[in-house]
């Protein structure tokens, strides 16, 4: 039983990653119909497009090489890899002490790097132009992103994620100022990742302001289907870890099964009040010019310095 | 209050003062600025109220009060009727550009950790690591003070820099005697009225505030 | 008792003068009340003389021989100022460079500004010292742009905005002084008392000490205008109406110097080196050189005595960091007779600008033909500020030039380098100046020629012989000063 419990969990968590995430996308496109005051489709909408695009012929362009045609299975891969080391219901991953912060940041960067190849390998304009900024924000972004995780991570003394939610969820409650740059930071970054409004937006195909959609203009079908999938989990997947890394208390602690219904509540609420968090901001903001993502993610990238300052000097 | 919780809130409102001395530094609007000037005087007040409190100073309830009425609605009040008379441009104009000059501030913030790093050992209030960030907010200040072109932010740069010091003197000290504290509020204010005679003076020979104007009394005469 | 007087006479022509305005009588109320607070000073020195160092019962004012030498200076160079500016500045106000509110404004604030320097010389209050300080400043900011030129505008934000900030990082130094002193003497203000700190300097934690003496030196140098904080100096000189240049050179420089030499003293009685001392001796040197050499390329002649000032400063200053009786002594003096011979040349370089109209030095032609008093007063004014013999600065610099040779041979190499290129840099420019023939656009003016003189004959006494008073007076205060 002991050891059988640890890769239990691990198939639950990764299967609440894939069959979970479509619902957390459904849930933000829910409310953001509702603040906008129009209709919306339902909260099970995208498990409905993504099955009609499973069902779909993959129109495959005429120069497409072979990195065009595995960059989808690569990505989904990566991405759920990524989804087996966050500790999302429970601490008690066997996957998390092999593959720590970083290698999560490498497993979005291998995502990321496939992704813009195959947006440079149609030869496109489109696809060239959205790699090219997808680039530029990846390479600010990383590096506030580590420094954001870092910060938790000097915190709790360890770079393990799972750990790291341990050890704050272990420790009593405390006023922490670097904390709270730190997920600062964070949310900064997590919108840059994903796309979000005010640096990008997911739902347009506006041509002058895209960045994802521009990579994966040409996809369709099958490939579609995956790499939507993949960008849906990657969604989910950065809210899960922000507030196990910021909010950890209700998530399961090592050996306690009898704690899991209740991981799974607080999972739901927290996630639920994350969606509400990204619909206030996307209906508050306005995209911003592409010249200013710079600046947005160097003010990121001051506040997890700072936070890792203030954790150097005020604590 | 225990003084476990004092010395967190304070740490955090330390944390807060220089989250807003960058953001003096970020921000590009003018009024946006005074806004955030008086942010940093509330959370300046703040922490002189709190270490007065736990310290059971009552004197500092007084710089509390002084710093509250001085830094978070007198001094952004005068600012705004000057810039709203003068009909000021609303952008803040720069001579490095904003990422720069956030790497310089946070290499100035090291900078000020490892200075004070010293006497932070010797000390045992509980506010004794906040004053790395005193440090820090008064050379943001200097560097505010450098990287702008308008008489107005170089004002506001310069006081931002004053509230370091009145917070350096709080949480190093628990505050300087009250003589003290008066006089340099005293002092601050008569700076402040100057500055206001000064934008007009500036305004009516110049016919601007920029600073560029201001570049006749060089050496190389 | 004597102290209110000496601090209460100018607070009060102040208000005075702020109510008269601009009648008639504004100057001779000014100078009544200089001559008021000089009377007072010396009557306070005499009581310093026969019955050694005071201090007040609330411990706030405290006089010892080395602050009431300064004070008795500061109220005497501000009365010669008070006298030469009734005529100075009547004459500015009948060209209309200066206008009624002008005129009010000058008034009170010249008496504003004695008050803040005697306030800041006398109190015991570290803290004090440095409300005073920037009292001095602030009062001083809008008379450097009384003429309202663009030039004068920008040369008074200059001054306000290097000296704000310069002064503030003297308030960090306060902080980390009274952060150091309060776990000797424990809260409030008697850890911020100079005597108390004085005594037990040797408790105070060196090393905060140590940081502490950085911001007094950056903050506190940037009021004595050594190099590199000397930016605002020239500027402000040059513009502002030629009695404030006379006092902020003469008196300012003096006020500011005083303030880091206390700070030294406590820095000194902590750290138990001479780590202070060096950095005071570099920023000296490196003060006399800089201005030496900049002032070969003045074409404005307040501009060019500015740069004089920043290079006797960086001399005193220099001085009281190698410290010992001799160089001490030494230092004291030439604050002395650097204060009553650039004072007395600003005199006659003011009339001279106004029988020309300009400050530009190559129009100022022939003053010895247009006026033989002013031309006379500039030319013995420039002898003495070199070090020509009969004059006092000479014994200063020669007793600290021994000191230096004795104790930093290397540095009395820059130090005897600037001296000989100022002197000859000033000669250059002031010969053509006061000898030749009268350009045609010259005028005649009624200048006070009476405090020129009187200073000069102060100068000539103490280069010829020092009074045993005097003497007295200096070994007492160098005693308290070198430990």
């Amino acid at each position: 039983m002991k050891s059988v419990y640890p890769l239990l969990i691990e198939a639950l968590q990764v299967l609440i990653v894939l069959v979970a995430s479509p619902l957390l996308v459904g849930w933000v496109r829910v409310l953001k119909c509702r603040a906008q005051g129009r209709r919306s489709a339902g909260v099970f909408q995208p498990y409905r497009d993504l099955s009609k695009l499973f069902m779909k012929d993959i129109v495959l362009a005429e120069n497409a090489s072979w990195v065009f045609r595995v960059t989808p299975y690569i990505v989904f891969g990566a991405t759920l890899m990524a989804g087996a080391i966050i500790p999302i219901i429970s601490v008690d991953l066997p996957l998390a002490a092999t593959a720590d912060i970083i290698a999560l940041v490498a497993l979005f960067a291998i995502a990321r790097f496939f992704t813009a190849l195959a947006g440079m390998d149609i030869g496109t304009a489109f696809g060239g132009m959205g790699s090219s900024r997808e680039m530029m924000v990846a390479s600010l972004a990383e590096p506030a992103m580590l420094m954001s995780v870092f910060t938790v991570s000097l915190v709790s003394h360890s770079t393990s994620l799972s750990f790291m939610a341990h050890t704050l969820l272990e420790n009593a409650i405390m006023l922490r100022p670097s904390l709270a740059f730190a997920l600062l930071a964070f949310a900064l970054i997590a919108i840059a990742e994903n796309g979000r409004i005010p640096v990008d937006n997911p739902s347009t195909h506006l041509e002058l302001t895209m960045i994802h959609e521009a990579m994966i203009l040409e996809y369709s079908g099958r490939h579609l289907a995956l790499i939507e999938w993949a960008s849906m989990m990657k969604l989910f997947l950065f809210s899960s870890l922000g507030v196990s890394l910021f909010f950890p208390w209700g998530i399961a602690g090592a050996d306690a099964p009898a704690m899991l219904p209740l991981a799974f509540v607080s999972l739901a609420i927290k996630l639920a009040l994350v969606g509400a968090a990204i619909v206030v901001i996307e209906t508050r903001l306005a995209k911003m010019r592409i010249f200013r993502v710079p600046e947005f993610l160097g003010a990121a990238f001051i506040l997890s310095t700072l936070g890792m300052l203030s954790f150097f000097m005020l604590e | 209050m225990s003084q476990n919780l004092a010395a967190q809130i304070n740490s955090v409102l330390a944390a807060l003062i220089l989250l807003t001395a960058f953001g003096l530094l970020v921000q590009r609007r003018i009024y946006g600025l005074l806004h955030i000037f008086a942010w940093q005087g509330l959370f300046l007040s703040v922490s002189t109220a709190v270490v007065g409190f736990t310290a059971g100073l009552h004197h500092l309830y007084i710089s509390a009060i002084l710093t509250l009425a001085l830094k978070v609605f007198v001094l952004p009040y005068i600012l705004y009727v000057l810039i709203h008379k003068l009909k000021i441009k609303k952008e803040v104009e720069e001579v490095v550009n904003v990422p720069t000059t956030m790497l310089i501030g946070i290499a100035l913030v090291i900078f000020s950790y490892h200075l004070t790093a010293p006497i932070r050992e010797l000390s045992t209030l509980v506010t004794r690591s906040t004053l790395a960030v005193a440090l820090a907010t008064v050379m943001l200040g200097l560097l505010m003070m450098i990287t702008r072109k308008k008489a107005v932010t170089q004002i506001i740069g310069f006081l931002a820099l004053e509230n370091g010091l009145f917070f350096a003197a709080t949480s190093a000290t628990y505050g300087m005697p009250l003589v003290v504290e008066l006089g340099v509020a005293l002092d601050i204010l008569i700076a402040a009225f100057i500055f206001g005679i000064f934008f007009f003076q500036i305004r009516t020979t110049f016919d601007s505030l920029d600073l560029k104007e201001m570049e006749k009394l060089k050496e190389e005469d | 008792m004597t102290l209110l007087v000496v601090l209460g006479a100018s607070l009060i022509a102040a208000v005075i003068l702020a109510f008269v305005g601009d009648r008639k009588i504004a100057p001779e109320i000014n100078i009544l009340g200089s001559a008021a607070t000089f009377v007072a000073s010396i009557f306070l020195a005499l009581e310093v003389y026969t019955g050694g160092p005071m201090i007040t019962a609330s411990g706030y004012f405290f006089v010892d021989a080395f602050n009431v030498y300064l004070s008795v200076l500061t109220a005497f160079v501000s009365m010669t100022t008070a006298v030469f500016s009734r005529r100075y500045m009547r004459h500015e106000r009948e060209k209309g460079r200066v206008g009624r509110a002008g005129m009010r404004f000058y008034h009170a604030m010249f008496q504003l500004f004695i008050f803040a320097m005697l306030l800041a010389l006398l109190t015991n209050n570290v803290g004090i010292l440095w409300i005073s300080m920037e009292l001095a400043t602030l009062s001083t900011v809008l008379l450097v742009s009384l003429y309202r030129t663009p030039s004068a505008v920008e040369a008074a934000w200059k001054y306000f905005i290097l000296c704000g900030v310069g002064i503030a990082q003297a308030l960090f130094g306060t902080v980390l002084l009274y952060f150091a002193a309060e776990r000797v003497f424990g809260e409030g203000s008697a850890a911020l008392l100079w005597t108390n700190l004085s005594q037990s300097a040797d408790k105070l934690e060196p090393t905060v000490l140590s940081l502490a003496f950085v911001f007094f030196m950056v903050g506190y140098g940037t009021k004595v205008g050594l190099v590199p904080l000397h930016n605002w100096l020239p500027d402000a000189h040059s513009e502002g109406p030629t009695p404030i240049s006379a006092v902020l050179s003469g008196l300012l420089l003096n006020v500011a110097l005083y303030a880091l030499v206390r700070c030294k003293v406590l820095v000194d009685g902590a750290t138990g080196s001479h780590k202070a001392g060096y950095i005071m001796m570099v920023f000296g040197t490196i003060s006399i050189l800089v201005a030496a050499f900049s002032l070969l390329r003045q074409k404005d002649v307040k501009r060019m005595f500015a740069y004089s000032s920043i290079e006797h400063m960086g001399i005193a200053t220099f001085a009281f960091g190698l410290g010992g009786p001799v160089a001490t002594f030494g230092a004291l003096l030439h604050m002395l007779v650097h204060s009553l011979t650039k004072s007395s040349i600003f005199f006659t370089v003011g009339n001279a600008s106004q029988m020309h109209s300009t400050q530009e030095m190559s129009l100022i032609r022939g003053l010895v033909k247009g006026n033989p008093l002013v031309g006379w007063g500039l030319m013995l004014g420039v002898m003495a500020i070199v070090g020509m013999p009969p004059f006092g600065v000479f014994t200063s610099e020669f007793l600290i030039l021994t000191a230096a040779m004795k104790d930093a041979p290397v540095f009395a190499i820059f130090f005897l380098v600037g001296l000989a290129i100022a002197f000859a840099g000033l000669f250059r420019k002031v010969i053509p100046m006061v000898f030749g023939a009268a350009p045609d656009y010259q005028v005649k003016i009624r200048a006070a020629h009476t405090p020129v003189y009187v200073h000069m004959v102060i100068m000539l006494i103490l280069g010829l012989y020092l009074p045993v008073f005097l003497s007295d007076w200096f070994h007492a205060a160098a005693r308290l000063l070198v430990k």
